[in-house]
């Protein structure tokens, strides 16, 4: 079987990529894509550790990562729209409403 | 021999995992974005199911994949910003940001170099997923030791719908009153 040591690396290098697009892109739809893809990374680092550890708890807190990363995605979609029909912008830079 | 095959399956993953996220960050088209994304996802539950996790691979597939990037998809096609193709896509202090991504890989790297593989102490080995099969192990967990976050979560869920739909329906509401 494969060693549960490579899924970690492969999950760091997804967390980074992600990370790094959270911070560097300017359209908030692709920062919330890039949310989702450290929230996916971190689930595969929990199945790979709990087919390490032989545990069911891991599977199910991937369980409830993905319930609770499709209420995220609602709500901050639902944000998105209410900034867009607001502002009609969506680059982060632009807004500084709330530097006062 | 056998031990071949998983890992050459493994290695085409990780490589096209990392490949379609990095087109998700670079990407100036949002719908090409999400189109890599659904790539992204459906290989990452192929990583799933090598993982004996079948079940969470169909979650996978059904939650990410069918509702949450149709819903990206729909946002997407809302927002057509036809000046997004032309100016940057990136903010100004990008750099920094690069630098704190291979910083967080470098310190996470010497973290895991002392990581040994934990010893297994559940019961979920995969002779079990093999005998019951990995949804009835994961069901009779999720609907007996974490029976009151389920329910929490279907309260989530509930308050996440409620939500989505007060926050688009404000708006609207304001603006009949201002005309």
């Amino acid at each position: 079987m494969i060693p549960v040591s490579w899924y970690l690396v492969l999950t760091l290098f997804l967390f980074a990529i992600g990370a790094f697009g959270f911070i560097a892109r300017r359209n908030v739809i692709i920062m919330l894509m890039c949310i989702e893809i450290m929230l996916n990374a971190v689930n595969v680092t929990l199945v790979a550790l709990g087919r390490g550890l032989a545990h069911t708890t891991a599977h199910v807190l991937v369980f409830f990562i993905i319930a609770v990363a499709a209420a995220e995605a609602a709500i901050g979609l639902a944000l998105v729209v209410l900034l867009f029909k607001k502002t009609r912008e969506i680059h982060m830079d632009e807004f500084r409403t709330l530097k006062g | 021999m056998e031990g071949l095959l998983p890992k050459i399956v493994f290695i085409y993953l990780a490589v096209v995992l990392v490949v379609t996220s990095l087109l998700v960050v670079t990407n100036r088209n949002a719908v090409h974005a999400v189109l890599w994304m659904l790539v992204m996802f459906l290989h990452q539950a192929v990583l799933f199911i090598t993982l004996d996790a079948e079940f969470l691979a169909a979650v996978q597939i059904i939650v990410y994949a069918g509702a949450v990037l149709v819903l990206f998809l729909f946002v997407v096609y809302m927002i057509n910003l036809r000046t997004e193709l032309k100016i940057h896509n990136f903010t100004v202090f990008w750099p920094a940001a690069l630098f704190v991504s291979v910083a967080l890989v470098i310190l996470a790297a010497q973290a895991l170099k002392d990581f040994r593989a934990p010893q297994p102490v559940g019961d979920m080995t995969p002779e079990a997923i093999a005998k019951v099969g990995h949804a009835k192990l994961l069901g009779k967990a999720l609907f007996t030791e974490h029976i009151l976050s389920f329910e929490t979560v279907g309260v989530l869920l509930l308050v996440a719908v409620l939500g989505a739909v007060v926050l688009t329906r404000r708006i609207r509401m304001i603006r009949g009153e201002g005309l």
